[in-house]
């Protein structure tokens, strides 16, 4: 059977439905050019499980269970649903770590990238360049053998792990449902103020997260591999995609009177261009050795790769140290620790991606 | 000259690295390239057709497929 959101045409209108939703998402509450960010939503979570005590970024975001969910979903249904593992998973772990840190430095991961620009943010402009520049010194490590070796096929079971975890988090989110004025509800923490506490409602977020989910499953959307499919193979088919999701938030934010132009005072963003620049150099190269953007290693977690799992779980412990060691920026800017652990993970990725490769 | 590219179980993009490698090194107008997912099936055609090379033939073969592409000389 033909996979119609994997041509041209569905992924133009993949990338335009999400950009769509995500504006809407900041219309019905989720924090300004925020609508979807993996990066900062797997770090909300993570705060949200009291992994780390930032209490301004904690909330158990459903949009990325519903990734989850959604994706497997659609995999199941369509057949694509395939238990693998035992590509490097150490190696993937310790991309998704440094993928966050780089991340966080930005504060945004190209999803946020794109929607931040598309809400008049100028300083995303450094970060794109960054992530590009990131994404290139991949494709020299790419062309140069950089290979992290084969996966195998492995019971049904642990294709199911990730999908349960996600669940379970509903489930946990479901019994302790925020209380208003209250930072604890049973076992979970809810930001009072700051960009945890900005969120749509509960079953918005998780049916938009289910659709996006699924049509990413189905259409591959990536965000990483849009500019690297660019870059290495001339190949603008991913690339559409992308433009498309930037074009309609653009357009969603005019209607709803969200575009505001400029570099000062843009919502959860700070104006070092090169540290905006840098931190997305490091998580450029992290996507780009790791196989995909944060939303595609959620999309392939929920259709059965225990390897793009295990990037997450990176992404979670990254997130974590991120914020218990003053590494992540804000609005004041980079920290210095922050800009210790850039160097750290450019060296770690330079490191991964000249000595894990294969004669060609 | 190896005319098989066994891309099974490799992550994205190492299909289509190893497909476009052997386009441009083979003197045959015929390749077969094994893969395990959808999406490497995908991947590996669309980046075949943008070099001028068409999949002859894909077929379902224990739990991957084989894909058959073809150039006309």
């Amino acid at each position: 059977m033909k996979n119609v959101l994997s041509t041209k045409k569905g992924i133009i209108g993949v990338g335009a439905i999400i950009g769509v939703l995500a504006s809407l998402l900041q219309f019905w509450g989720n924090p300004a050019n925020m609508g979807i960010c993996v990066a900062c939503f797997v770090r909300d979570i993570t705060g949200a499980l009291g992994l780390h005590r930032a209490g301004v970024v904690q909330y158990m975001r459903p949009e990325i269970i519903g990734f989850v969910l959604g994706s497997f979903i659609a995999a199941y249904a369509f057949k694509e649903f395939k238990s693998r593992l035992g590509s490097a998973p150490i190696v993937r772990f310790i991309l998704g770590f440094f993928a966050m840190i780089g991340a966080l430095i930005f504060l945004g991961c190209p999803w946020r990238a794109i929607l931040r620009l598309a809400g008049g943010d100028l300083n995303s402009i450094f970060g794109l360049l960054g992530l590009t520049g990131g994404i290139w010194i991949g494709t020299i490590f790419l062309e140069k053998g950089y290979n992290l070796g084969s996966s195998h096929k492995t019971y049904t079971s642990v294709a199911l792990i990730f999908p349960i975890i996600m669940l379970g988090m509903l489930i946990i989110m479901l019994f302790n449902p925020a209380v208003a004025d209250e930072s604890k509800s049973g076992v979970l923490f809810y930001s009072i103020e700051g960009p945890g506490s900005m969120r749509a409602p509960l079953l918005i977020s998780l049916g938009i997260g289910l659709v996006i989910g699924a049509l990413a499953q189905r259409s591959r959307f990536c965000t990483m591999g849009a500019i690297r499919d660019l870059i290495l193979f001339k190949q603008t088919h991913l690339f559409v995609g992308l433009v498309s999701m930037a074009i309609t938030a653009f357009i969603t934010n005019l209607i709803l009177r969200q575009f505001n132009l400029g570099f000062e005072n843009q919502p959860v963003a700070h104006t070092m261009h090169i540290w905006n620049f840098g931190g997305m150099v490091l998580a450029g190269l992290a996507f780009t050795l790791a196989g995909g953007c944060p939303g595609r290693q959620l999309f392939l977690s929920g259709e059965g790769d225990g390897d793009a799992a295990v990037f997450v779980i990176g992404m979670v412990v990254g997130a974590g140290f991120a914020h218990n060691f003053g590494l992540a920026s804000s609005g004041a800017g980079a920290t210095a620790a922050g800009i210790t652990a850039l160097y750290i993970g450019l060296l770690s990725c330079g490191l991964i991606g000249f000595t894990m490769k294969e004669n060609m | 000259m190896d005319h098989i590219v066994d891309a099974r179980g490799l992550s994205c993009p190492q299909p289509v690295i190893l497909t476009m490698k052997t386009i441009k090194e083979t003197n045959s107008n015929e390749i077969t390239v094994l893969v395990d997912t959808d999406t490497s099936k995908e991947n590996v055609i669309r980046a075949a057709l943008f070099k001028g090379w068409k999949s002859e033939k894909v077929q379902e073969v224990d739990d991957g497929y084989e894909i058959i592409l073809r150039k006309d000389k």
